[in-house]
């Protein structure tokens, strides 16, 4: 059967070419980076080189790149680092509602630890607006934390625009950009958007799992999630995914190679897609900016239970989600469609596509012939009409 | 030249077998494990088949009780850090050693900052902790024990299961970091008594940056890294699902090979001991001479340098270790080697080789003879060495 693969938002394939340096570096150079000798200093070197793609890639220095676990770890690293390292400052800390549970799963604890977080509303496209983010701001305000493209319907955020105003208002409080959707495939740029911290995640660019970065501007203290060697200037000790990091400079060079080409592809895919959907099925309503991010589209299909859709296409070989992987195990609504302001109801019926640089035209059009039947045959099922 | 590796304790190749189990997961299984559909779902169930492998191998009595971070270093973290807030309420004691890795002396160190007592207890001088030490040390306020279970720089491996009675009786939860002896020796979390314990992948020839901590159900533990439900809620991230599949794959590998590499690579060690001592004087066993890791071999050149040894010896093709480690820029001695009583000089010429598996003896025969060459060459320029040899001669 045929596979189509459209939830890339979650995770997407390794390249061929990430994988191939992955395994020579798990089977030739697997000197532990830390070590004097020449096994070691050629495990060191091939971080290093990462670290210097990474940077080059995001236009910071090269002693700015933290690598981790992923970007969950990233975020939590950037969230709690910077308010249980300066909490003498302020307690303060702002988001939004609609940030990844790794960034507001991360707040909930600092509150629990005595922090105030303001979780920022957002529009019916999924949108803060800057001028709430600066209305909010606190003299004891230590952290604004906002996404750049959010994972579950595309909305880009203005990050550049907030960071701007945060600076001009509030140059001490320290802004955090999730930019794990949006790295290698819009451009990440800490000093555009003047952004002190900015989380990305090789999975999500066709690397593997397990191996992410903080970008951390030189100078900004954080306290660690946890503690031992010097490893990462000791802000982030244990020894090194040094496959992993490798994997994650070979598809960072190939995503970000033909990163503007791709992105128009999927541009041009999402409004297709889009545009067919409502004109062959009725009573949908898509999520989010039309001028969304181009790899996700997120759909309302009134009347069906977008679960049932998902696995009614997985059977037909077609992989899409209801929204955040995390969630998808438990049939939680999405908090992010919540915040937008759909009723339950519709939060329950959405679907998420989403796409990657390998997506063609043509996994398009099978998905939709798929498509249409599907949904009428749920509407049927509960009755409805088509 | 052939590269001879005697760095296993530092961090072992990745057996070939382990690189082939992992690949599919890179690109065929590629999927999120937290998906609902197939290829989700493939992931999820590789996840659980490994977890279901290491449990049983650790003597697990539940799956659950085991948990994959992102290195041995996150897991010895997790242990400790999260039992500490979990246990705040019960009391702010907690007892360590002085020859610990840092990964847990720099958490030790960290919770001193808010309110918590660590007692760091010292070590004889072969590096055992004393079982008794242990008893004296806990008070109504001890909420934890963390010794490791086999030294990394000396390979002395403690008593836990006894020390485990002691702790037990006391109603305190007892943590090892078994980084050192998982895939090296016999190693069951059951028969050691133990609540919590650490490991890492890459020390038994699987992949860097995953490690588990095996949590015994019942005991609680803060998180580290909040996110979403992965790993029962306690450690969120999208999984690194290959390495885990190499880990997995590795520990059944090396758990199987046990019976037939500990006899044979103990007997490597006592030989290449032993040699040391016949052909070149002034030198030091630095560890226990029996209660030690079937790999480990440290030894005090006196008069030289380890770092000047370890220079010659990579020259040569060999890789091995000091027992100096560089801490912000500056060679500091072992923390180890200055527990256990060695002065700074000797510690400062202290090296040590880790065997592995695919050592052979001819190699450490090769090994020897550099060694041998090297330190004779080293104590020919120094004036220490001339000075003690001048009033032997006297
Ligand atoms: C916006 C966003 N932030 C953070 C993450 C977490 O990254 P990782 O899966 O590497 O832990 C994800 C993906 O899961 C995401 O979509
Ligand atoms: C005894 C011991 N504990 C913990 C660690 C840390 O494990 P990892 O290297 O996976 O962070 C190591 C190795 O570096 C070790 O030898």
């Amino acid at each position: 059967m045929r596979q189509i693969y459209l939830d890339n938002s979650a995770t997407t394939p390794v390249r061929p070419e990430a994988a191939d340096a992955m395994r020579e570096v798990l089977l030739s150079d697997y000197g532990n980076p830390s070590s004097f000798h020449s096994l070691g200093i050629k495990a060191e070197r091939i971080i290093k080189e990462a670290r210097r793609q990474l940077a080059a890639a995001c236009g910071v220095n090269e002693a700015e790149v933290i690598f981790t676990s992923g970007g969950t770890e990233a975020n939590n690293l950037a969230v709690k680092g910077v308010a249980r390292r300066h909490r003498k400052r302020g307690k303060h800390l702002i988001t939004t509602r609609v940030e990844h549970p790794s960034v507001l799963n991360a707040f909930r604890a600092l509150e629990t630890e005595g922090f105030e977080v303001d979780y920022l509303p957002v529009d019916r496209e999924g949108l803060v607006s800057p001028a709430e983010v600066i209305a909010a701001l606190r003299e004891d305000t230590l952290l604004v934390s906002v996404m750049h493209i959010n994972n579950e319907v595309g909305s880009v955020m203005p990050v550049a625009e907030i960071g701007r105003l945060l600076k001009e208002k509030n140059p001490q409080t320290v802004f955090h950009v999730d930019a794990v959707q949006s790295f290698g495939k819009l451009p990440v740029d800490p000093r555009k958007w003047q952004a002190d911290l900015v989380s990305i995640s090789a999975h999500k660019i066709h690397g593997p799992k397990g191996s992410g970065a903080l970008l951390c501007r030189e100078g900004l203290l954080l306290e660690p999630l946890f503690h031992g060697g010097d490893q990462e200037q000791g802000i982030r000790p244990g020894t090194e995914n040094t496959a992993g990091i490798a994997g994650f400079a070979v598809a960072c060079r190939l995503a970000l190679r033909d990163r503007e080409e791709n992105y128009r592809k999927m541009t041009g895919l999402k409004k297709y897609l889009a545009a067919e959907i409502k004109r062959q099925i009725k009573d949908t309503s898509v999520n989010g900016p039309e001028e969304g991010a181009a790899h996700i589209l997120n759909v309302t299909f009134a009347g069906i239970k977008g679960e049932l859709l998902v696995r009614f296409l997985a059977e037909e070989g077609i992989y899409v989600s209801t929204g955040s992987a995390c969630h998808s195990r438990r049939p939680e609504p999405s908090h992010v469609l919540l915040a937008m302001g759909l009723s339950a109801e519709e939060v329950g019926a959405s679907v998420r596509f989403s796409f990657s640089a390998l997506t063609g035209r043509e996994d398009i059009e099978y998905t939709l012939e798929k498509l249409e039947p599907a949904v009428a045959a749920l509407r049927r099922m509960t009755g409805r009409k088509k | 030249m052939e590269r001879i590796y005697l760095d296993h304790a530092a961090t072992t190749p990745v057996d070939p077998r382990v690189v082939e189990a992992m690949l599919p997961y890179f690109t065929a299984n590629f999927g999120n494990p937290s998906s609902i559909y197939q290829e989700g779902r493939a992931a999820k169930k590789a996840i659980e088949e490994s977890r279901e492998k290491v449990a049983e191998i650790l003597g697990a009595a539940d799956t659950r009780e085991i948990i994959f971070t992102g290195s041995g270093s996150e897991a010895d973290n997790l242990a400790i850090t999260g039992v500490a807030w979990a246990y705040r309420k019960k009391g702010n004691h907690i007892i360590t050693s002085a020859i610990e890795h840092p990964a847990v002396l720099e958490t030790c160190k960290e919770l001193e900052k808010h309110g918590f007592a660590v007692t760091y207890l010292p070590v004889d001088e072969y590096g055992l902790v004393a079982p008794e030490a242990v008893r004296d040390a806990i008070t109504d306020r001890t909420i934890l024990v963390s010794l490791m279970h086999a030294n990394n720089e000396v390979g002395t491996i403690q008593p836990i299961a006894e020390i485990s009675k002691i702790v037990r009786a006391k109603g305190v939860l007892l943590h090892t970091d078994a980084v050192q002896t998982a895939g090296s020796i016999p190693l069951q979390a059951d028969e050691l008594g133990v609540d919590l314990l650490s490991l890492s992948a890459h020390k038994f020839y699987g992949p860097k940056g995953v490690g588990v901590l095996y949590a015994k159900k019942g005991t609680r533990l803060h998180r580290l890294i909040h996110g979403g439900a992965q790993e029962g809620r306690l450690r969120a991230g999208t999984e690194n699902v290959a390495g885990i599949v190499g880990l997995a794959k590795a520990l059944e590998l090396a758990a199987a090979g046990l019976e037939e590499t500990v006899p044979r690579l103990a007997e490597l060690r006592d030989y290449f001991i032993n040699k040391i001592f016949s052909r070149i004087d002034h030198v030091k066993l630095n560890g226990h001479p029996t209660r030690r890791l079937p790999g480990n071999i440290n030894v005090s050149f006196e008069f030289v340098e380890g770092e000047s040894i370890l220079l010659n010896l990579d020259l040569e093709g060999i890789a091995a270790s000091s027992g100096s480690a560089c801490t912000s820029g500056a060679l500091e001695p072992s923390h180890v080697l200055l527990a256990m009583g060695l002065p700074h000089e000797t510690a400062h010429g202290s090296v040590r080789f880790t065997i592995g598996k695919d050592n052979t003896k001819e190699q450490l025969d090769y090994v020897l003879g550099v060694l041998e060459e090297t330190i004779a060459r080293l104590r020919a320029i120094s004036p220490l060495y001339r000075e003690q040899r001048g009033r032997k001669e006297k």
